[in-house]
Protein backbone atom coordinates (compact mmCIF):
# COMPACT_ATOMS: atom_id res chain seq x y z
CA UNK A 1 0.00 0.00 0.00
CA UNK A 2 0.90 3.32 -0.72
CA UNK A 3 1.66 5.60 2.61
CA UNK A 4 2.55 8.69 0.77
CA UNK A 5 -0.59 10.53 0.92
CA UNK A 6 -0.48 9.73 5.06
CA UNK A 7 3.03 11.20 5.38
CA UNK A 8 1.64 14.32 3.23
CA UNK A 9 -0.67 14.84 6.04
CA UNK A 10 2.23 15.86 8.40
CA UNK A 11 2.56 18.91 6.04
CA UNK A 12 0.40 21.91 6.78
CA UNK A 13 1.01 23.50 3.46
CA UNK A 14 -0.01 20.67 1.81
CA UNK A 15 -3.15 20.14 3.98
CA UNK A 16 -3.53 24.11 3.56
CA UNK A 17 -3.69 23.85 -0.32
CA UNK A 18 -5.68 20.68 -0.71
CA UNK A 19 -8.31 21.84 1.87
CA UNK A 20 -8.81 24.99 -0.13
CA UNK A 21 -9.80 22.91 -3.38
CA UNK A 22 -12.10 20.49 -1.26
CA UNK A 23 -13.84 23.23 0.84
CA UNK A 24 -16.22 24.82 -1.37
CA UNK A 25 -17.34 21.24 -2.68
CA UNK A 26 -18.47 20.61 1.30
CA UNK A 27 -19.87 23.70 1.61
CA UNK A 28 -21.79 23.35 -1.51
CA UNK A 29 -23.33 19.72 -0.24
CA UNK A 30 -23.37 20.20 3.02
CA UNK A 31 -26.04 23.26 2.18
CA UNK A 32 -27.74 21.66 -0.79
CA UNK A 33 -28.35 18.18 1.24
CA UNK A 34 -29.15 20.15 4.52
CA UNK A 35 -31.76 22.25 2.89
CA UNK A 36 -33.13 18.87 0.42
CA UNK A 37 -33.39 16.66 3.63
CA UNK A 38 -34.99 19.76 6.11
CA UNK A 39 -37.56 20.28 3.29
CA UNK A 40 -38.44 16.70 2.13
CA UNK A 41 -38.49 15.76 6.34
CA UNK A 42 -40.51 18.35 7.47
CA UNK A 43 -42.80 18.87 4.90
CA UNK A 44 -43.39 15.71 2.68
CA UNK A 45 -42.20 12.77 4.98
CA UNK A 46 -45.41 11.02 6.42
CA UNK A 47 -46.36 11.53 9.66
CA UNK A 48 -45.93 9.07 12.32
CA UNK A 49 -49.19 7.35 13.31
CA UNK A 50 -48.37 7.83 16.99
CA UNK A 51 -46.57 11.16 17.57
CA UNK A 52 -48.04 12.96 14.71
CA UNK A 53 -45.80 15.75 13.36
CA UNK A 54 -43.88 16.06 16.61
CA UNK A 55 -41.42 13.27 15.63
CA UNK A 56 -40.32 15.24 12.49
CA UNK A 57 -37.80 16.87 15.08
CA UNK A 58 -35.90 13.53 14.47
CA UNK A 59 -34.61 15.10 11.53
CA UNK A 60 -32.41 17.48 13.50
CA UNK A 61 -31.92 15.40 16.88
CA UNK A 62 -30.53 12.01 15.10
CA UNK A 63 -27.63 13.42 13.20
CA UNK A 64 -26.84 15.79 15.57
CA UNK A 65 -26.70 12.63 18.00
CA UNK A 66 -24.73 10.81 15.73
CA UNK A 67 -22.26 13.86 15.26
CA UNK A 68 -21.94 15.00 18.50
CA UNK A 69 -20.47 10.80 19.38
CA UNK A 70 -18.68 10.67 16.20
CA UNK A 71 -16.89 13.91 16.78
CA UNK A 72 -15.55 12.48 19.85
CA UNK A 73 -13.97 9.23 18.28
CA UNK A 74 -12.52 10.95 15.86
CA UNK A 75 -11.14 13.59 17.94
CA UNK A 76 -9.81 9.90 19.81
CA UNK A 77 -8.30 8.34 16.93
CA UNK A 78 -6.54 12.09 15.99
CA UNK A 79 -5.16 11.76 19.78
CA UNK A 80 -3.44 8.30 18.67
CA UNK A 81 -1.64 9.84 15.68
CA UNK A 82 -1.13 13.09 17.75
CA UNK A 83 1.02 11.20 20.62
CA UNK A 84 2.61 7.83 18.24
CA UNK A 85 3.05 9.70 15.00
CA UNK A 86 3.41 13.71 16.15
CA UNK A 87 1.94 15.17 13.61
CA UNK A 88 0.55 18.50 14.29
CA UNK A 89 -2.29 18.45 12.18
CA UNK A 90 -3.86 15.78 14.42
CA UNK A 91 -3.35 18.52 17.50
CA UNK A 92 -5.04 21.24 14.80
CA UNK A 93 -7.72 18.96 14.40
CA UNK A 94 -8.62 18.32 17.91
CA UNK A 95 -8.53 21.79 19.02
CA UNK A 96 -10.77 22.98 16.15
CA UNK A 97 -13.45 20.00 16.25
CA UNK A 98 -14.02 20.02 20.64
CA UNK A 99 -16.01 23.02 20.40
CA UNK A 100 -18.03 21.51 17.67
CA UNK A 101 -18.28 18.73 19.14
CA UNK A 102 -19.84 20.26 22.50
CA UNK A 103 -22.12 22.78 19.82
CA UNK A 104 -23.69 19.27 18.41
CA UNK A 105 -23.86 17.53 21.63
CA UNK A 106 -25.30 20.58 23.10
CA UNK A 107 -28.16 20.32 20.06
CA UNK A 108 -28.91 16.85 20.16
CA UNK A 109 -29.91 17.73 24.21
CA UNK A 110 -32.00 20.31 23.51
CA UNK A 111 -33.79 18.77 20.14
CA UNK A 112 -34.26 15.56 22.59
CA UNK A 113 -35.94 18.08 25.38
CA UNK A 114 -37.70 19.82 23.03
CA UNK A 115 -39.18 16.17 21.23
CA UNK A 116 -39.72 14.80 25.31
CA UNK A 117 -41.94 17.47 26.35
CA UNK A 118 -45.14 16.27 23.52
CA UNK A 119 -43.97 12.56 23.36
CA UNK A 120 -42.89 11.97 27.55
CA UNK A 121 -44.26 14.71 28.93
CA UNK A 122 -41.61 16.54 30.42
CA UNK A 123 -38.66 18.15 29.37
CA UNK A 124 -36.04 16.29 30.51
CA UNK A 125 -35.72 12.29 32.38
CA UNK A 126 -32.97 11.19 33.74
CA UNK A 127 -33.04 8.08 31.18
CA UNK A 128 -29.65 6.32 30.15
CA UNK A 129 -29.11 7.53 27.21
CA UNK A 130 -29.62 10.94 27.97
CA UNK A 131 -27.73 11.08 30.94
CA UNK A 132 -24.39 9.53 28.60
CA UNK A 133 -24.92 12.38 25.87
CA UNK A 134 -24.78 14.71 29.16
CA UNK A 135 -21.47 13.07 30.59
CA UNK A 136 -20.45 13.12 26.81
CA UNK A 137 -20.93 17.15 26.88
CA UNK A 138 -18.90 17.46 30.26
CA UNK A 139 -16.22 15.16 28.60
CA UNK A 140 -16.05 17.89 25.81
CA UNK A 141 -15.82 21.04 28.01
CA UNK A 142 -13.25 19.24 30.04
CA UNK A 143 -10.91 19.21 26.86
CA UNK A 144 -11.97 22.18 25.67
CA UNK A 145 -11.05 24.16 29.04
CA UNK A 146 -7.52 21.98 29.48
CA UNK A 147 -7.02 23.47 26.07
CA UNK A 148 -7.50 27.19 27.05
CA UNK A 149 -5.71 26.51 30.82
CA UNK A 150 -2.58 25.50 29.53
CA UNK A 151 -1.17 28.34 27.83
CA UNK A 152 1.54 26.48 26.18
CA UNK A 153 0.97 25.19 23.02
CA UNK A 154 2.63 22.18 22.95
CA UNK A 155 1.81 21.29 25.84
CA UNK A 156 -1.89 22.31 25.52
CA UNK A 157 -1.99 19.69 22.56
CA UNK A 158 -0.71 16.65 23.77
CA UNK A 159 -2.36 16.93 27.53
CA UNK A 160 -5.28 16.98 25.64
CA UNK A 161 -4.78 14.12 23.40
CA UNK A 162 -3.98 12.35 26.58
CA UNK A 163 -7.31 13.01 27.78
CA UNK A 164 -9.32 12.35 25.08
CA UNK A 165 -7.74 9.48 24.97
CA UNK A 166 -8.86 8.52 28.41
CA UNK A 167 -12.15 9.43 27.90
CA UNK A 168 -12.66 7.18 24.88
CA UNK A 169 -11.82 4.31 27.12
CA UNK A 170 -14.56 5.39 29.89
CA UNK A 171 -17.50 6.48 27.36
CA UNK A 172 -18.34 2.53 26.81
CA UNK A 173 -17.90 2.42 30.73
CA UNK A 174 -20.25 5.29 30.81
CA UNK A 175 -22.58 4.21 28.64
CA UNK A 176 -23.18 0.74 29.89
CA UNK A 177 -23.16 1.46 33.08
CA UNK A 178 -26.08 4.34 32.86
CA UNK A 179 -27.15 1.79 30.27
CA UNK A 180 -27.78 -0.41 33.92
CA UNK A 181 -28.84 2.04 35.85
CA UNK A 182 -32.08 3.47 34.49
CA UNK A 183 -33.17 3.36 30.80
CA UNK A 184 -36.45 4.93 29.07
CA UNK A 185 -34.99 6.31 25.65
CA UNK A 186 -36.22 4.36 22.12
CA UNK A 187 -33.41 1.89 20.91
CA UNK A 188 -31.38 3.68 18.47
CA UNK A 189 -33.02 4.76 15.08
CA UNK A 190 -30.30 3.10 12.72
CA UNK A 191 -27.87 0.19 13.18
CA UNK A 192 -25.44 -0.40 10.46
CA UNK A 193 -26.43 -4.80 11.00
CA UNK A 194 -30.36 -4.15 10.57
CA UNK A 195 -32.93 -2.74 8.25
CA UNK A 196 -34.50 0.56 10.30
CA UNK A 197 -37.91 -0.29 11.85
CA UNK A 198 -38.62 2.96 10.08
CA UNK A 199 -40.49 3.34 6.21
CA UNK A 200 -38.42 4.46 3.30
CA UNK A 201 -39.97 7.66 3.02
CA UNK A 202 -39.48 8.42 6.87
CA UNK A 203 -35.78 7.13 6.96
CA UNK A 204 -34.22 8.34 3.47
CA UNK A 205 -34.68 12.00 4.42
CA UNK A 206 -32.99 11.48 7.54
CA UNK A 207 -30.12 9.56 5.60
CA UNK A 208 -29.80 12.79 3.61
CA UNK A 209 -29.83 14.78 6.52
CA UNK A 210 -27.18 12.50 8.15
CA UNK A 211 -24.84 12.90 5.27
CA UNK A 212 -25.16 16.31 4.96
CA UNK A 213 -24.57 17.32 8.53
CA UNK A 214 -21.32 15.57 7.81
CA UNK A 215 -20.48 17.52 5.08
CA UNK A 216 -21.36 20.49 6.88
CA UNK A 217 -19.28 19.62 9.68
CA UNK A 218 -16.24 18.68 7.39
CA UNK A 219 -16.52 22.44 5.68
CA UNK A 220 -16.96 23.85 9.50
CA UNK A 221 -13.93 21.70 10.62
CA UNK A 222 -11.68 22.67 7.86
CA UNK A 223 -12.29 26.04 7.94
CA UNK A 224 -11.38 26.09 11.59
CA UNK A 225 -8.51 23.89 10.78
CA UNK A 226 -7.13 26.64 7.89
CA UNK A 227 -7.29 29.68 10.08
CA UNK A 228 -5.70 27.52 13.17
CA UNK A 229 -2.74 26.20 10.50
CA UNK A 230 -2.46 30.08 9.13
CA UNK A 231 -2.07 31.29 13.08
CA UNK A 232 0.25 28.62 14.45
CA UNK A 233 2.40 28.40 10.89
CA UNK A 234 2.34 32.18 10.67
CA UNK A 235 6.12 32.43 11.08
CA UNK A 236 7.06 29.89 8.31
CA UNK A 237 7.69 30.84 4.91
CA UNK A 238 4.70 29.97 2.43
CA UNK A 239 2.31 31.91 4.72
CA UNK A 240 4.13 34.51 4.58
CA UNK A 241 4.72 34.35 1.02
CA UNK A 242 0.71 33.30 0.78
CA UNK A 243 -0.43 36.84 2.69
CA UNK B 1 26.11 -3.77 38.30
CA UNK B 2 24.10 -3.73 41.43
CA UNK B 3 20.71 -6.22 40.94
CA UNK B 4 17.94 -4.63 39.89
CA UNK B 5 15.06 -6.21 41.27
CA UNK B 6 16.93 -4.90 44.23
CA UNK B 7 17.44 -1.81 43.90
CA UNK B 8 13.59 -1.05 42.05
CA UNK B 9 12.23 -2.37 45.44
CA UNK B 10 15.23 -0.44 47.74
CA UNK B 11 13.62 2.72 45.56
CA UNK B 12 10.29 2.25 45.90
CA UNK B 13 10.99 1.66 49.58
CA UNK B 14 12.78 4.79 49.64
CA UNK B 15 9.74 6.57 47.94
CA UNK B 16 7.02 5.19 50.20
CA UNK B 17 8.81 6.70 53.32
CA UNK B 18 9.34 10.09 51.75
CA UNK B 19 5.53 10.46 50.92
CA UNK B 20 4.89 9.43 54.41
CA UNK B 21 6.96 12.11 55.95
CA UNK B 22 6.45 14.67 53.64
CA UNK B 23 3.08 14.31 54.47
CA UNK B 24 3.20 14.30 57.90
CA UNK B 25 5.04 17.81 57.55
CA UNK B 26 1.45 18.78 56.00
CA UNK B 27 -0.82 17.46 58.01
CA UNK B 28 -3.04 20.21 57.70
CA UNK B 29 -3.52 19.41 53.92
CA UNK B 30 -5.22 15.73 54.38
CA UNK B 31 -7.39 16.78 57.28
CA UNK B 32 -9.16 19.71 55.41
CA UNK B 33 -10.81 17.04 52.95
CA UNK B 34 -12.53 15.22 55.61
CA UNK B 35 -13.63 18.29 57.46
CA UNK B 36 -14.97 19.15 54.25
CA UNK B 37 -16.91 15.74 53.66
CA UNK B 38 -17.89 16.29 57.04
CA UNK B 39 -19.52 19.68 56.07
CA UNK B 40 -21.29 18.43 52.93
CA UNK B 41 -22.89 15.91 54.66
CA UNK B 42 -24.57 18.01 57.22
CA UNK B 43 -25.60 20.73 54.95
CA UNK B 44 -28.41 18.04 53.06
CA UNK B 45 -30.20 17.92 55.90
CA UNK B 46 -29.89 21.31 56.43
CA UNK B 47 -30.82 22.64 52.88
CA UNK B 48 -33.05 19.92 51.97
CA UNK B 49 -34.82 18.02 54.37
CA UNK B 50 -33.66 16.60 58.44
CA UNK B 51 -37.34 14.42 58.40
CA UNK B 52 -35.39 10.81 58.94
CA UNK B 53 -37.24 9.05 56.47
CA UNK B 54 -36.21 11.21 53.58
CA UNK B 55 -32.62 11.03 54.90
CA UNK B 56 -32.31 7.20 54.81
CA UNK B 57 -33.20 7.33 51.64
CA UNK B 58 -30.82 9.88 50.53
CA UNK B 59 -28.04 8.96 52.98
CA UNK B 60 -26.06 6.65 50.33
CA UNK B 61 -25.74 8.80 46.95
CA UNK B 62 -25.32 11.77 49.75
CA UNK B 63 -21.94 9.54 51.60
CA UNK B 64 -21.08 8.94 48.10
CA UNK B 65 -21.39 12.64 46.32
CA UNK B 66 -19.26 13.63 49.58
CA UNK B 67 -16.57 11.47 49.26
CA UNK B 68 -16.22 11.98 45.24
CA UNK B 69 -16.16 15.69 46.40
CA UNK B 70 -13.91 15.48 49.02
CA UNK B 71 -11.48 13.77 46.88
CA UNK B 72 -11.16 15.82 44.64
CA UNK B 73 -9.76 18.49 46.81
CA UNK B 74 -6.81 16.56 47.97
CA UNK B 75 -5.63 16.08 44.52
CA UNK B 76 -3.50 19.22 44.10
CA UNK B 77 -1.43 17.43 47.14
CA UNK B 78 -0.42 14.71 45.17
CA UNK B 79 1.87 16.00 42.53
CA UNK B 80 1.80 20.02 43.21
CA UNK B 81 4.55 19.60 46.48
CA UNK B 82 6.79 17.74 44.54
CA UNK B 83 6.62 19.62 41.04
CA UNK B 84 7.41 22.31 43.07
CA UNK B 85 10.34 21.50 44.55
CA UNK B 86 12.00 19.38 41.59
CA UNK B 87 11.40 16.07 42.91
CA UNK B 88 9.19 15.33 40.47
CA UNK B 89 11.66 15.37 37.67
CA UNK B 90 13.70 13.43 39.22
CA UNK B 91 11.12 11.10 39.97
CA UNK B 92 10.48 10.55 35.77
CA UNK B 93 14.23 10.70 34.73
CA UNK B 94 14.54 7.64 37.96
CA UNK B 95 15.60 4.46 36.09
CA UNK B 96 13.25 2.60 37.63
CA UNK B 97 9.39 2.18 36.01
CA UNK B 98 7.32 5.34 36.75
CA UNK B 99 4.71 3.00 36.56
CA UNK B 100 5.42 1.60 39.51
CA UNK B 101 6.34 4.79 41.79
CA UNK B 102 2.83 5.83 40.35
CA UNK B 103 1.40 3.32 42.49
CA UNK B 104 3.46 3.46 45.55
CA UNK B 105 2.33 7.03 45.27
CA UNK B 106 -1.22 6.56 44.89
CA UNK B 107 -1.40 4.18 47.41
CA UNK B 108 0.18 6.63 49.93
CA UNK B 109 -2.52 9.13 48.99
CA UNK B 110 -5.11 6.56 49.48
CA UNK B 111 -4.23 5.67 52.85
CA UNK B 112 -4.15 9.37 53.68
CA UNK B 113 -7.57 10.71 52.14
CA UNK B 114 -9.35 7.76 50.81
CA UNK B 115 -8.69 5.50 54.25
CA UNK B 116 -9.64 8.22 56.99
CA UNK B 117 -12.57 9.11 54.59
CA UNK B 118 -13.87 5.41 54.33
CA UNK B 119 -13.32 5.24 58.82
CA UNK B 120 -15.44 8.15 59.71
CA UNK B 121 -18.49 7.93 56.76
CA UNK B 122 -19.86 4.84 59.01
CA UNK B 123 -20.85 8.17 61.57
CA UNK B 124 -21.60 10.19 58.79
CA UNK B 125 -23.90 7.88 57.53
CA UNK B 126 -25.75 6.99 60.59
CA UNK B 127 -26.05 10.85 61.42
CA UNK B 128 -27.97 10.94 57.82
CA UNK B 129 -30.20 7.81 59.79
CA UNK B 130 -29.05 5.19 57.07
CA UNK B 131 -29.64 1.31 58.65
CA UNK B 132 -26.90 0.04 60.71
CA UNK B 133 -27.29 -3.72 58.48
CA UNK B 134 -26.35 -1.71 55.47
CA UNK B 135 -22.90 -0.19 56.68
CA UNK B 136 -21.27 -3.27 55.96
CA UNK B 137 -21.85 -2.85 52.04
CA UNK B 138 -21.69 0.72 52.10
CA UNK B 139 -17.55 0.48 53.50
CA UNK B 140 -16.67 -2.41 51.23
CA UNK B 141 -17.84 -0.06 48.16
CA UNK B 142 -16.22 2.85 49.90
CA UNK B 143 -12.99 0.25 49.89
CA UNK B 144 -13.43 -0.70 46.18
CA UNK B 145 -14.46 2.69 45.32
CA UNK B 146 -12.25 5.52 46.66
CA UNK B 147 -9.18 4.01 45.44
CA UNK B 148 -10.88 4.10 41.60
CA UNK B 149 -11.44 7.93 42.56
CA UNK B 150 -7.80 8.72 43.32
CA UNK B 151 -6.27 6.85 40.60
CA UNK B 152 -8.38 8.41 37.84
CA UNK B 153 -7.73 11.60 39.90
CA UNK B 154 -4.30 11.20 39.60
CA UNK B 155 -4.62 11.34 35.74
CA UNK B 156 -6.44 14.71 36.33
CA UNK B 157 -3.63 16.23 38.73
CA UNK B 158 -0.71 14.69 36.23
CA UNK B 159 -2.11 16.58 33.50
CA UNK B 160 -2.60 20.04 35.45
CA UNK B 161 -0.11 19.88 37.45
CA UNK B 162 2.19 22.61 35.49
CA UNK B 163 -1.05 25.25 36.56
CA UNK B 164 -0.57 27.44 39.17
CA UNK B 165 -4.25 27.12 40.65
CA UNK B 166 -6.04 24.03 39.50
CA UNK B 167 -8.72 23.15 41.65
CA UNK B 168 -12.17 23.72 39.34
CA UNK B 169 -10.28 22.05 35.98
CA UNK B 170 -9.44 19.17 37.94
CA UNK B 171 -12.88 18.52 38.49
CA UNK B 172 -14.01 19.33 35.83
CA UNK B 173 -11.66 16.79 33.79
CA UNK B 174 -12.45 13.93 36.56
CA UNK B 175 -15.96 13.63 37.80
CA UNK B 176 -17.74 12.86 35.02
CA UNK B 177 -15.16 10.16 34.52
CA UNK B 178 -15.54 9.06 38.05
CA UNK B 179 -19.24 8.33 37.11
CA UNK B 180 -19.65 4.96 36.99
CA UNK B 181 -17.94 4.31 40.48
CA UNK B 182 -20.38 6.46 42.00
CA UNK B 183 -23.26 4.49 40.33
CA UNK B 184 -22.07 1.16 41.33
CA UNK B 185 -21.22 2.02 44.35
CA UNK B 186 -24.02 3.89 45.80
CA UNK B 187 -26.28 1.37 43.82
CA UNK B 188 -24.81 -1.82 45.40
CA UNK B 189 -26.03 -0.22 48.84
CA UNK B 190 -28.67 0.46 47.32
CA UNK B 191 -29.84 -2.89 46.24
CA UNK B 192 -28.90 -4.21 49.81
CA UNK B 193 -31.10 -1.55 50.98
CA UNK B 194 -33.92 -3.01 48.72
CA UNK B 195 -32.89 -6.48 49.36
CA UNK B 196 -31.66 -7.50 46.48
CA UNK B 197 -28.70 -9.43 45.44
CA UNK B 198 -25.55 -6.75 45.33
CA UNK B 199 -22.42 -9.47 43.85
CA UNK B 200 -23.30 -7.62 40.33
CA UNK B 201 -22.73 -4.54 41.43
CA UNK B 202 -19.84 -5.35 43.66
CA UNK B 203 -18.15 -7.36 40.48
CA UNK B 204 -18.15 -4.31 38.29
CA UNK B 205 -16.58 -2.14 41.29
CA UNK B 206 -14.06 -4.80 41.23
CA UNK B 207 -13.46 -4.73 37.56
CA UNK B 208 -13.27 -0.83 37.52
CA UNK B 209 -11.03 -0.85 40.39
CA UNK B 210 -8.65 -3.87 38.67
CA UNK B 211 -8.61 -1.52 35.33
CA UNK B 212 -7.71 1.86 36.94
CA UNK B 213 -4.99 -0.29 38.83
CA UNK B 214 -3.39 -1.47 35.63
CA UNK B 215 -4.39 1.61 32.98
CA UNK B 216 -4.52 5.17 35.08
CA UNK B 217 -0.61 4.60 35.74
CA UNK B 218 0.09 4.37 32.33
CA UNK B 219 -1.76 7.47 31.13
CA UNK B 220 -0.74 9.24 34.58
CA UNK B 221 2.90 8.57 34.00
CA UNK B 222 2.49 9.70 30.04
CA UNK B 223 0.78 13.48 31.53
CA UNK B 224 3.59 13.49 34.09
CA UNK B 225 6.42 13.23 31.29
CA UNK B 226 4.88 15.67 29.66
CA UNK B 227 4.54 18.15 32.22
CA UNK B 228 7.44 17.94 33.51
CA UNK B 229 9.15 17.94 29.78
CA UNK B 230 7.59 21.94 29.20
Amino acid sequence: MNWTFFHKLGSPKWFYDISGKLLPWFIFFGFSLLIAGMIWGLAFAPKDYQQGDSFRIIYLHVPSAILAQSCYMMMAAAALVSLVWKMKLADVFIYSAAPIGALFTFLALFTGAVWGKPTWGTWWVWDARLTAMLVLLFLYFGVISLQSALEDAQLASKATSILVLVGVVNIPIIKYSVDWWNTLHQPATFKLTEKPAMVPEMWIPLLVMVIGIYCFFTAVILMRMRNEILLRERKTKWVDALL
Amino acid sequence: MTNTSNSLSSVLKVILVREYLCASRHRQAFINPLVFFAIIIALFPLGVSPEPGFLSLAAVGVVWVGALLSSMLSLDNLFMKDYEDGSLEQMVLSAQPLYLILLVKSFVHWTLTGLPLILISPLLALMLHLDFQHLPVLLLTLIMGTPVINLIGGIGAALTVSLRSSGVLVSLLVLPLTIPVLIFGSGAVQASIDGSVINGHLAILAMLLMLSLTLAPFATSAALKLSVSN
